[in-house]
């Protein structure tokens, strides 16, 4: 089936939050903290300025906690007297000028008395950067397996490796913005958002409103990748604070600068590897320690710690494994979710610590992780015992075999010792990924979908699993459809408003498809339940007695309704992070070919193949357009997305100095798919959204070893630090393969 | 604040609108005059979502003061024939959408100009539009299809 929404976006119909007609509203805006750290100590309005002209609110004006609820409850909705990241909200703007209001924010002065900031999460705070807790360490998680000091101690080899990767800004490319306002007694407000319950939850706490007088609409969504999972919630307080003040309607749409430099990005992370091996290669002792930059609140921090840290360890068998995590307070701008959440950043330093044994001990790449891959039996750095019947080993050696790996390494030296400038190598990288809430979490969501019989004898699916490119409206559409035997036009999928749609969990971690889509299945079963039809009718039968049930019960409502049960045989153990971190994994090799050019030490992807298993493919365009996308995402994260800092903000928030990948910057991307249907997964799926970011940095990065005998450890590998590491290897090597 | 009076032929009709001299052609279109497909992406030429038709040739709308435009021909992304966009449906060239409409202009533009195409790759040609989702994959093959090249 095609994109539901495809021609109303094509044709520029799709209407997102900034093109909703509106009347008679102020554009609202964001006052900032100019200062990493300190106590605000004035706040200077120009006096060439009629002020009472203008909205203003500020910390005093917020009727409930001046909290923004997430997990800890620490980062206010506007500072109050005290900030502790540049960019912070200070306070809130508004007039019915655009214009005017944009010079307001610049005739405002917050004059912050500076304190020392805790600025790179990699050093020890010293005593006055201390700010959380007794050590700044904002949360510390631990997976103990087997005796890892013994391992270590007996081991005939230890090959150990220090990794970096830098922050990435999520560039969804319709900034983030909200639209709110009072109808009666009840706040409205609409935007660009992936988990409207969030917001909901955020407006009741600093609001003191009850659920029933909020309502919390989503609009079509230009894009998320996490960026608007937690974030939308401080923009749907700050719009509802102007609106709540000035009794109109208040329309606050961040600009590109804005949400670059005050918005989320990924965690900057670093990981140590130090791994006792056998001579052949295989896996004896991983000790692997992680710490992620978190930013000036909690945020999400402790959860991306989280799967950073499970991930940690790759698909890899091993007996004796430590892994140990640190989220880390720095007056920074805080981090947030971004597609992988954590398991990109610990996959890098793992994959690439592979080749780096590889080479140490001399064995060949593609070997060494054949030796050491999960097969059926083993279990996980956690002791997740891995018993899906899916053939990993496949999964590698089919995308091998599609991008001629084997051929086109042993063509490469050749190229390379004829060629002066340019350089050729392959790298590939495998890997996994998690699908759904961690552990417990999906347990704790309680999720719950309606599927409601309409009069004419449709269907409509009520979620609050929202559409933002990923496809979740043709995949919902065709999953009721197919249930029911319905045709897809008979289908409708409710928008997601919270006066209408039950909670179905927040639209993040691979697991709308899934987890959201199963339920989506349920209560379609429910559905036919209740008008009388045992679980093989389908299609007319069907739509005749939905049609026949509202004749018999004229004016009332019909719904099927499906909650989260867990599958069979999932337990998890909070406390010793021990069990089934994840129902199931998606498993993929991803291949890179690259070309590094030795006088401008630019690297050029000029092949990528991406090969996954990924349970049932539910929609073939759809699944290989989220893996397309995610690759081209992460070959910008490995190669040129590098977010320049100036006291813990983002100096180049502009499209014009972060770079991102154009269509010519990178290959047509090879896909494929091997399908081991997920009993437990909506039509087989398992969850696909997040795992084609966790593979592109390490193959290319080793790709890039291998053309250039280099051994980059950091990322972005941008060409200027390239330059720096070739600076260091002899001009003129060939390929270290 | 002057406000000036111009006049400019927009998908085919004439309008006459009240602007300030610093507006930019992007606003007039969105907020002034109600056509909402052409999108804000990053306000400096660099992501190519507000393309539009400027006497037949592409432009990035937020870098074009409106008052440029007096006497002179725009089309959005409105005028275009929605019967065309079939291959961008069937080949996976949209997800989000806020890229879209940008995309299916500079696309609908190289399809009209088919010739660059001796001297250009579609990826080259396509360089000025930036999409977050796709990877353009999607939107490549849709300019290929439509061009008959695949």
């Amino acid at each position: 089936m095609r994109r539901r929404e495809a021609l109303a976006k094509l044709t520029g119909r799709e209407q997102y939050v900034d093109d909703l007609p509106l009347d008679g509203f102020l554009w609202g805006m964001t006052v900032r903290s100019p200062a990493p750290r300190g106590r605000v100590t004035a706040v200077r309005f120009a006096k060439d300025v009629d002020w009472s002209q203008f909205v203003i609110v500020d910390h005093r004006d917020i009727p409930g906690a001046n909290v923004v609820a997430l997990i800890e409850e620490d980062q206010p909705v506007l500072a109050a007297g005290y900030v502790r990241h540049v960019h912070e909200p200070v306070l809130l703007v508004a007039h019915p000028s655009r214009e005017a209001v944009r010079r307001a924010v610049r005739a405002i002065d917050i004059v912050v008395a500076p304190e020392p900031p805790a600025l790179d999460f990699r050093l020890a705070p010293t005593p006055e950067q201390i700010q959380y807790g007794p050590d700044n360490v904002l949360k510390q998680l631990k997976i103990e397996k087997g005796d890892v000091e013994r391992a270590l101690a007996h081991a005939p080899v230890i090959v150990s490796g220090t990794y970096e990767t830098g922050a990435q800004e999520h560039v969804y490319l319709e900034t983030q913005g909200m639209i709110a306002h009072l109808d009666g007694d009840v706040l409205v407000v609409k935007g660009s958002m992936q988990c409207p319950y969030y917001v909901v939850k955020a407006l009741q706490h600093a609001l003191a409103r009850d659920e029933a007088h909020v309502r919390v609409i989503q609009t079509p969504t230009g894009g998320g990748f996490g960026g608007k999972e937690e974030f939308p919630s401080h923009i749907a307080l700050h719009a509802a604070l102007l609106a709540l003040k000035s009794g109109r309607a208040v329309k606050l749409i961040y600009d590109r600068g804005e949400d670059m430099a005050a918005t989320t990005k990924r965690h900057p992370a670093l990981v140590r590897h130090r791994t006792g091996l056998a001579r052949d290669g295989r896996l004896l002792a991983q000790d692997i320690e992680v710490v992620i930059d978190g930013g000036a609140y909690v945020t999400l921090s402790p959860v991306v710690l989280s799967r950073a840290i499970i991930h940690a360890a790759g698909p890899y068998a091993c007996d004796h494994v430590r892994i140990h995590g640190r989220a880390m307070f720095t007056n920074a701008v805080p981090f947030g979710a971004f597609r992988g959440f954590g398991a990109p950043q610990t996959q890098f330093a793992g994959e690439r610590h592979m080749d780096v044994i590889a080479r140490t001990l001399a064995v060949d790449p593609v070997e060494l992780r054949r030796v050491n891959l999960l097969r059926d039996g083993q279990t996980t750095a956690t002791g997740q015992v891995i018993r899906d019947g899916t053939d990993r080993l496949a999964v590698m050696d089919r995308a091998l075999a599609l991008s001629h790996y084997h051929e086109k390494r042993d063509e490469h030296p050749a190229f390379n010792a004829t060629n002066d400038v340019r350089r050729r190598g392959m790298g590939l990288a495998m890997f996994y990924h998690g699908a759904g809430f961690t552990g417990g979490g999906e347990v704790a969501l309680k999720s719950r979908v309606r599927v409601a019989g309409r009069a004419d004898g449709g269907v409509e699916v009520l979620s609050a699993n929202i559409e933002m490119g990923q496809g979740t409206l043709t995949v919902f559409t065709e999953l009721a459809a197919a249930r029911l035997g319905l045709d897809p036009d008979d289908v409708t999928i409710a928008q997601a408003d919270t006066s209408r749609v039950p909670n179905s969990g927040p639209t993040v971690a691979s697991r709308t498809t899934m987890i959201v889509g199963s339920l989506v299945e349920r209560a379609a079963d429910d559905l036919r339940r209740r008008v009388g039809l045992d679980s093989t009718a389908r299609g007319p039968t069907v739509k005749q007695a939905i049609a026949r049930w509202h004749r018999e019960h004229p004016g009332k409502e019909l719904f099927g309704e499906a909650s989260y049960e867990k599958p069979p045989g999932i337990e998890w153990d909070d406390k010793s992070y021990r069990g089934d971190a994840y129902g199931a994994f998606a498993w993929a090799t991803y291949v890179a070919e690259v070309e590094v050019d030795l006088r401008t030490c630019a690297t050029r992807v000029i092949d990528f193949t991406a090969v996954q298993e990924v349970g049932k493919v539910l929609n073939p365009t759809l699944a290989r357009g989220q893996v397309q996308g995610g690759v081209v995402q992460g070959i910008g994260w490995a190669l040129m997305e590098e977010c320049k800092w100036r006291e813990g903000a983002m100096a180049n928030n502009q499209l014009t100095n972060y770079l991102i990948p154009t269509s010519d910057d990178v290959p047509a991307i090879r896909v494929d798919f091997l399908e081991n249907p997920y009993p437990h997964g909506a039509g087989g799926a398992k969850g696909l959204g997040e795992l084609p970011i966790d593979g592109p940095a390490p193959a290319i990065v080793n790709a890039v070893a291998a053309a250039t005998g280099a051994d980059p450890r950091v990322i972005p590998l941008t060409t200027e630090r390239l330059m720096e590491l070739m600076e260091s290897v002899e001009f003129g090597v060939r390929s270290a393969e | 604040m002057n406000a000036l009076s111009i006049t400019f032929t927009l998908n085919g009709a004439s309008v006459r609108v009240e602007i300030d001299p610093a507006d930019r052609l992007l606003d007039t279109l969105r907020y002034r005059l109600g056509l909402t497909g052409t999108k804000e992406g990053c306000g400096e030429g660099e992501c190519g979502a507000c393309t539009v038709y400027l006497d037949g040739l592409p432009v990035n709308s937020c870098l074009i003061p409106t008052y440029q435009v007096r006497d002179r021909r725009v089309e959005t992304i409105e005028s275009l024939d929605p019967g065309a966009l079939e291959p961008f449906e069937r080949c996976g060239a949209t997800q989000c959408g806020a890229c879209t409409p940008g995309v299916v202009m500079t696309a609908w533009w190289v399809h009209q100009h088919s010739e660059f195409l001796q001297t250009h790759t579609i990826r080259e040609l396509m360089a000025g539009n930036l999409c977050r989702c796709t990877g353009y994959d999607g939107i490549v093959d849709a300019v290929a299809d439509s061009l008959g090249k695949r």
